[in-house]
């Protein structure tokens, strides 16, 4: 016979009480503003690469989506890209940027067991499924048009 | 001769001394509040080896070391050692008792490990299987993290009732002489599980056992919180010493400030630290050397620590199972006269 | 000229935002909602929805991970009208060649440079 006889559902409700709330509204809000801000800095990139280096629209889409990726990865072996995500949520999360940090961040992680298993075996650990899905949607949304 | 009560608690007739404790902190707890309480500190988490988990077992291995000096004895003059940690096949306490001549039991009771220790030892003693043994326990906040989360430089956010896991090593030597403080009693925990799944919420999870645990040892000692003079829990962290508090006013026990939790206290309750420490590291260090220090200059006389451990792991969370949890106390006496 | 940073703003933002508010009120994680979003931009690429899209909001659709569904899909398309089924296969990195080699090396290369915090 136990002393504390309560179902889940009643805990939960002690839980929830005494937790600190999360703020939805604030944690929106800067969503909003970092992932806005990411996409505007890409939004200048590409300006930039179209008018000052005269890439293509295409060409200069990709240069922008490889600028952004570095600087994802440089911010997380940096150190800082962990504190925004802690601010931002989805706001860092969702950008590409928040993809290389998806990449280097397990990289970094086991660094410490080696150069191939550690490095080279981490890098996907995390933004392996996103890979995965997209190429296979990929396939399967091709599939479909070309049978319809 | 050890005795049993009908419930689950146990009384020590020869109640076994702590006659030393050592303790090693890392280098976010050394900016504490209670730094100065404890003996070393890590200036980086790796302690100069060339891994976190080495780190982590030269810490513990530290510890354990500092103990048998501080206790004056030496490896071959303990006769058993119970330890434990956080990581799968409790593999830094094995490896610090690979490099020490003593018999030795590894433990795991997630972060009730070192209570769980504590009681075996002294319950050994008591029945006379042992005169000298060594209980500890360490956690550490890199390697913890990269076995039960994501990685540290992954940009996720996490909520404000998140617990950081401590880097710490305590080591506790119990022998039939010295020392300040005994071990009287011990209760033996149920594992409990009121369906938390949320592994961010550790301290809600364990509060259930932490609640349960008290009001055994209540019933099977006939005592009440009166008898107390601090009821110590291990690491529910801020949000879960919340939610014990109103689970035992629930069942009329009023705690008011006799209540304290070393992971909520470990990191000085600043917001960057979420709900505060968890980890066996807490207890493991803040028991040995925060509390025993005030129990030696009077201020508690009477204590009753309880390790709480929340036992997942990382598939049990993402094959979406609930969070059980156990607890363990033992109460710590000032010796009479002592 | 100002209109598209203004409508890559507000745009990338409010996918953002809504990610957010998926993540505060379900138990969906991080790698459910990037999945999610990949699988979004694919099917949208398919639709035929996704390039006016990018007219629109330029950096504001492109910039976000479901971007990678779009260049993906794009590719697949444009491969299979070419070379037919075989076009399914070949076509899937034309496109997105650039970005994943570029995550790849660029992750790797960080990853040697740079050591987790202490």
């Amino acid at each position: 016979m136990k002393n504390i006889n309560k179902t889940t559902d009643e805990f939960n409700k002690i839980v929830k009480k005494e937790q600190p709330a999360v703020n939805k509204v604030s944690n929106f809000l800067k969503a909003y503003l970092v992932g806005g801000t990411i996409c505007l800095i890409g939004q200048i990139f590409w300006e930039l690469y179209m008018t000052l280096f005269d890439y293509s629209q295409q060409d200069a889409e990709t240069m922008v989506t490889i600028t952004m990726i570095f600087l994802g990865g440089l911010l997380t072996g940096l150190d800082v890209y962990d504190e925004i995500g802690q601010f931002a949520g989805a706001g860092s999360l969702v950008p590409v940027t928040g993809f290389a940090n998806s990449m280097v961040a397990p990289a970094l992680e086991y660094k410490q067991e080696g150069f191939i298993i550690g490095i080279g075996a981490n890098l996907f650990s995390i933004a392996g499924p996103v890979l995965a899905y997209g190429m296979v949607s990929a396939f399967l949304v091709g599939l479909i048009k070309t049978l319809f | 001769m050890a005795e049993k009560t009908k419930g689950q608690t146990l009384i020590f007739r020869n109640p076994p001394h702590i006659v030393a404790h050592a303790s090693i902190v890392g280098p976010e707890e050394s900016k504490g509040p209670y730094s100065e309480y404890f003996d070393l500190h890590l200036e980086d988490a790796k302690y100069g080896k060339d891994s976190w988990e080495k780190g982590e077992e030269r810490m513990a291995a530290n510890a354990v070391n500092l103990s048998l000096d501080k206790a004056s004895v030496t490896p071959a003059d303990v006769d058993l050692m119970l330890g434990g940690d956080l990581l799968n096949q409790l593999i830094t306490a094995d490896f610090v008792a690979r490099d020490l001549d003593t018999p030795f039991l590894g433990i795991y009771s997630a972060c009730a490990t070192l209570v769980e220790g504590l009681t075996l030892g002294a319950a050994l003693m008591d029945g006379g299987f042992a005169d000298c043994v060594v209980a500890f326990a360490s956690s550490h906040y890199q390697t913890a993290e990269r076995q039960f989360r994501t990685p540290l430089e992954y940009g996720v956010q996490y909520p404000p009732y998140k617990q950081y896991t401590v880097t710490g090593a305590g080591s506790y030597v119990l022998g039939w002489l010295g020392g300040d403080v005994w071990i009287s009693h011990a209760t033996l925990g149920k594992v409990i599980d009121l369906g938390v799944t949320d592994p961010n919420d550790l301290g809600s999870a364990m509060a259930p056992a932490a609640a349960e645990i008290i009001l055994q040892n209540f019933k099977d000692l006939n005592r009440s919180i009166n008898d107390y003079d601090l009821i110590l829990t291990g690491d529910l962290g801020i949000t879960g010493k919340k939610v014990l508090t109103a689970l035992l006013e629930e069942e009329n026990v009023i705690p008011e400030d006799k209540l304290m939790d070393c992971g909520a206290e470990i990191f000085g309750y600043k917001e960057e630290y979420g709900s505060g420490g968890s980890g066996v590291g807490a207890s493991a260090t803040f028991f040995g050397s925060v509390i025993i220090p005030k129990m030696k200059a009077g201020e508690y006389r009477r204590v009753l620590l309880i390790g709480t451990g929340a036992l997942l792991s990382a598939l049990t969370v993402k094959q979406k199972e609930s969070i059980p949890a156990i607890a363990h106390a033992i109460v710590a006496e000032r010796i009479p006269g002592g | 000229m100002v209109g598209i940073f203004l409508k890559a703003f507000l745009i990338g933002g409010l996918i953002c935002g809504i990610c957010q508010l998926i993540l505060d009120n379900t138990d969906y994680t991080p790698a459910h909602i990037m999945v999610s979003l990949v699988i979004i931009g694919s099917v949208f690429t398919g639709l035929g929805w996704y390039d006016p899209l990018k007219e629109f909001a330029g950096a504001g659709v492109t910039i976000p991970v479901s971007n990678f569904g779009y260049i993906l899909t794009k590719g697949v398309q444009e491969a299979a009208e070419k070379d037919g089924l075989l076009g399914l296969f070949k076509g899937v990195l034309d496109i997105a060649s650039a970005g994943i080699s570029a995550s790849v090396i660029i992750a790797f290369f960080m990853a040697l440079i740079f050591n987790p915090k202490e």
